[in-house]
């Protein structure tokens, strides 16, 4: 007869002898989550202090890569190359909310939605006009394996977590201090009595869009060296850091990361068994969980 | 003065205005005038259209016809931030602080601007705080913890971080009690002192008497009556015409 | 006046009519096969207009239902001998009826943002599903199969021929745009509209917002898959493709363009879109990227022209 003992046994069996993807699995699984939630982040801040569903996100994040491959093919530097990238893209994304988003404010949602996806199909086939339809290579600054355990594992995904973290944690502290930390979170409580207060909001709007443009970028640019950079590289990854955002719960930066790194962990493991295609469903799946039983998101308080 | 000052002397001054809230013709023509360091009240029963006069001041509304006018230059139409960088402060009916920001950021709003240096800004905190010592204990609490006196407190020390020369002051005593009533009082004739203007809009008629220099009243979105508040009386008919049950 | 504005809209009706059915014998092959991808595209942009325009719900979802209104098309066509048209229609719709109640079910509960976002990821899912499960779908090849005769396979059958193809889909295309427009002019039509100015009071009113959305839905899937159908009969295959969520995409833009609200709107914006790509790869060639002015043009018209190029006639064509 077949005992939980025997269930247990099996299991553990199982885990031992696979152990060492599991581990890999698991720190994979952080890694991606890191990045997954700078793009998220970005993704989460426009929307919660603009109220903007930023469906070019991805986009942002696809030209942040290629500007680093040209820059550093230019300069030989990945870290001037990330620099620049972050700083062309904030700009560009600027330039494309005062454009573009500014005269829409005020106006049904519904507008911003699509223009917002007028500019992903317009970027993305610049990109393609531009750069090709091959993917190119973006080389990454430190290569080499380190010793995590019992195995080695490349330093720069180590590396990438690790500068994510940092990103987010420098947004933290820019929105927690300061003068303009404090211009964002009055507009967002209160946008009419922000500018009796001389805040200037339309300018506030243009620079939550930048960073969030930026924050695009530099993920683009620190994934770049583990995936082939091409024109239709942002439409996946933005699809992922919108299930995110729901399922963190819309506005919510700590869910958001809390549940980038879940869902990634999640399809790390899943990859284990079927193949990466397929282990997209995860993500899927947790979305439809989260819409079934908590729709204000999986990280949120329970909602009074 | 026993003249409202012309369009031209005055610091601020609207002209015919008219004013849509949505659909509503709120403002009907107002016009009137307020002098540099004067208190002016407006007073008028409920939705006669006061705050709305000075939102439009403001700037957080668009009027579709008349002239808004500060220092003689025309301002209609400009946005809220600019109105308020040009030195006009407003603090709204339902004081409408922060609450999630805490005392010091509040004040922080209005305290970080172009060319303000450190020295003038601690400056006018220690003066903001041995003024209002309740806001300096609770400096580093969230602004909505505050009771409602200390969030009124707040919202117009939050105003005067702006250095404005003029204050537009929405119903302040509305909910207080009267001992907070008095110090808004206080509060009004220490500003007066110092020069800065205000255009007070209350319905609190001895308070506004008192505090005032002169006193428009308002009906149906126009402004009705203008006198001078040392010739009116608590018992004066024209108080009972537009402000009366 | 209503009269005479619902006499001035038959007259028109009529004359478009007649031109698009004598169309096909006076244009050359490649236009006439142009014109009927039009009326195929329009047919999905309409029936995502009863969404957009009249209930005032954006889904990116469609081509999840027109996907699956092809596939199950093509599900019709390759397992039953011989080829049955009208099966082919049944088991399209029914695969957009699943699905449209798989998206109905989810994201109705959902206000505008979210609904937006989910419909896409829905119809991603079923992208990945139907790209993966290569034993079924055929995966990224798709499927491949011949188009059925029209008429009852036993009793008469003929086949098409490219004028007959483009009355069929004409016939296809204008009895749905005449039900849409039945049921945007009903009762039922007026609670959706009810709901796109203002759901709050709808509800408060006391009609159960969830259930009329949820219908609105379905019948959107539903017309989106008959247009899944008759691209499958058309053209001889299915691909996941056309499930990926830019065929939403476009769909949208054919509404904004067109004018939403309107029904008619979109048709004449699929029109625009389709006519402007094929200008630009005339003038500038097969190489030049035509989205990108495209796509500009379309932000202009968000900006500028909310109101899409039938807007300015939206209530005439609402009598």
């Amino acid at each position: 007869m077949f005992t939980m003992g025997d269930a247990i046994g099996s299991v553990w069996g199982w885990l031992a002898t696979h152990g060492d993807i599991i581990i890999i699995q698991t720190v994979n699984g952080i890694v991606t989550g890191m990045i997954l939630a700078l793009i998220a982040s970005g993704l989460t801040l426009i929307f919660g202090i603009m109220d903007v569903v930023n469906f070019a996100h991805g986009e942002l994040f696809m030209l942040g890569a290629y500007v680093g491959v040209v820059v550093l093919t230019a300069s030989g530097s990945f870290w001037l190359a990330l620099v620049v990238s972050t700083l062309v893209v904030a700009l560009i994304g600027a330039a494309l909310q005062i454009t573009t988003l500014r005269p829409l404010i005020g106006r049904d949602p519904l507008n911003t939605i699509l223009a917002t996806f007028g500019i992903s199909l317009v970027l993305q086939n610049y990109a393609l006009w531009q750069f090709g339809p091959v993917p190119r290579k973006l080389d990454e600054p430190i290569t080499g394996q380190f010793v995590l355990f019992y195995l080695a594992y490349p330093w720069y995904r180590l590396l990438i977590a690790l500068l994510s973290g940092a990103i987010i944690g420098g947004l933290y502290l820019f929105l927690k201090h300061g003068t303009y930390g404090i211009w964002i979170r009055a507009t967002t409580q209160d946008r009419v009595m922000a500018q009796a207060m001389g805040i200037p909001v339309p300018w506030v709007y243009t620079g939550v869009f930048a960073i969030g443009a930026g924050m695009a970028a530099a993920s683009g640019v620190l994934f770049g060296p583990l995936i082939g950079i091409n024109h239709a590289m942002g439409l996946d990854w933005v699809l992922k850091a919108f299930i995110v955002v729901v399922v963190g719960g819309m506005g919510n930066l700590g869910g958001s990361i809390a549940a980038s790194i879940f869902v990634s962990l999640l399809e790390a493991y899943a990859s284990i068994v079927v193949s990466p295609a397929q282990a997209a469903i995860v993500s899927f799946v947790v979305l439809i969980l989260t819409l079934l039983f908590r729709p204000t998101g999986l990280f949120v308080p329970t909602p009074k | 003065m026993s003249l409202p000052p012309t369009a031209a002397e005055a610091l601020v001054a609207v002209e015919d205005l008219h004013t849509f809230y949505g659909k509503s013709h709120v403002l009907h023509g107002v016009s009137l005038s307020v002098g540099r360091g004067e208190v002016v009240g407006l007073l008028g029963r409920n939705g006669v259209g006061k705050s709305t006069t000075l939102k439009t001041i403001m700037g957080l509304l668009g009027p579709s016809r008349g002239k808004v006018l500060f220092e003689g230059q025309a301002i209609t139409g400009l946005p809220a931030h600019k109105v308020a960088r040009m030195g006009i402060a407003y603090v709204p009916e339902d004081r409408r602080i922060f609450k999630l920001l805490t005392v010091m950021e509040n004040l922080r709003t209005g305290l970080d601007r172009h060319g303000v240096t450190e020295a003038r800004k601690q400056e006018l905190l220690d003066k903001l705080f041995a003024f209002f010592p309740r806001l300096a204990e609770r400096r580093s609490q969230a602004g909505g913890t505050l009771s409602g006196g200390e969030q009124q407190m707040l919202a117009i020390a939050r105003a005067m971080m702006l250095e404005p020369k003029i204050i537009l002051l929405d119903e302040p005593t509305e909910g207080l009690m009267p001992r907070m009533v008095s110090q808004i009082k206080e509060i009004v004739e220490v500003l007066h002192r110092d020069g800065v203007a205000i255009l007070l809009v209350e319905q609190n008629v001895p308070l506004t008497l008192e505090a005032s220099q002169r006193v428009y009243f308002m009906e149906k979105g126009q402004v009705r009556h203008h006198a001078l508040a040392s010739e009116l009386k608590l018992d004066d008919p024209v108080i009972h015409q537009y402000l009366g049950v | 006046m209503s009269k005479r504005s619902n006499k001035s809209f038959w007259i028109a009706f009529w004359l478009v009519s007649a031109a698009l059915i004598i169309a096909p014998l006076v244009l050359p092959e490649f236009w006439r096969r142009f014109l009927t991808e039009i009326l195929i595209w329009g047919l999905l942009a309409m029936s995502s207009d009863l969404l957009i325009g009249y209930t005032g719900m954006v889904s990116f979802g469609h081509s999840a239902f027109f996907g699956l209104g092809m596939y199950g098309a093509a599900a019709a066509l390759l397992t039953v001998k011989p080829a049955n048209l009208w099966l082919a229609i049944l088991y399209g719709l029914c695969g957009s009826a699943v699905v449209a109640g798989f998206v109905a079910f989810f994201a109705t509960r959902l206000r505008d943002i979210y609904f937006a976002i989910t419909t896409l990821i829905f119809s991603q899912i079923f992208y990945v599903i139907i790209f993966t499960w290569t034993e079924v779908t055929g995966g990224e090849n798709g499927l491949n199969f011949t188009r059925p005769q029209l008429g009852i396979p036993g009793i008469y059958t003929v086949a098409f021929t490219p004028e007959l193809l483009h009355w069929f889909v004409l016939a296809v295309v204008t009895a749905s745009y005449l039900i849409l427009r039945r049921i945007t002019h009903s009762p039922f039509g007026m609670v959706l509209q009810s709901i796109r100015e203002n759901e709050a009071r709808t509800r408060a009113i006391g009609y159960p917002v969830e259930r009329y959305k949820i219908v609105a839905v379905m019948l959107s899937g539903l017309f989106a898959g008959l247009a899944g159908v008759l691209y499958a009969v058309q053209n001889r295959f299915a691909a996941p493709d056309f499930v990926y969520f830019v065929v939403s995409g476009e769909a949208v833009i054919y509404n904004v363009m067109g004018g939403i609200g309107t029904l008619v709107g979109p048709i004449v914006g699929a029109g625009f879109f389709l006519g402007l790509r094929e200008l630009s790869a005339r003038i500038f060639g097969d190489q030049f990227p035509y989205l990108i002015p495209v796509g500009v043009i379309f932000i202009a018209m968000v900006i500028f022209l909310p109101q899409g190029l039938l807007g300015f006639a939206r209530r005439w064509l609402n009598r």
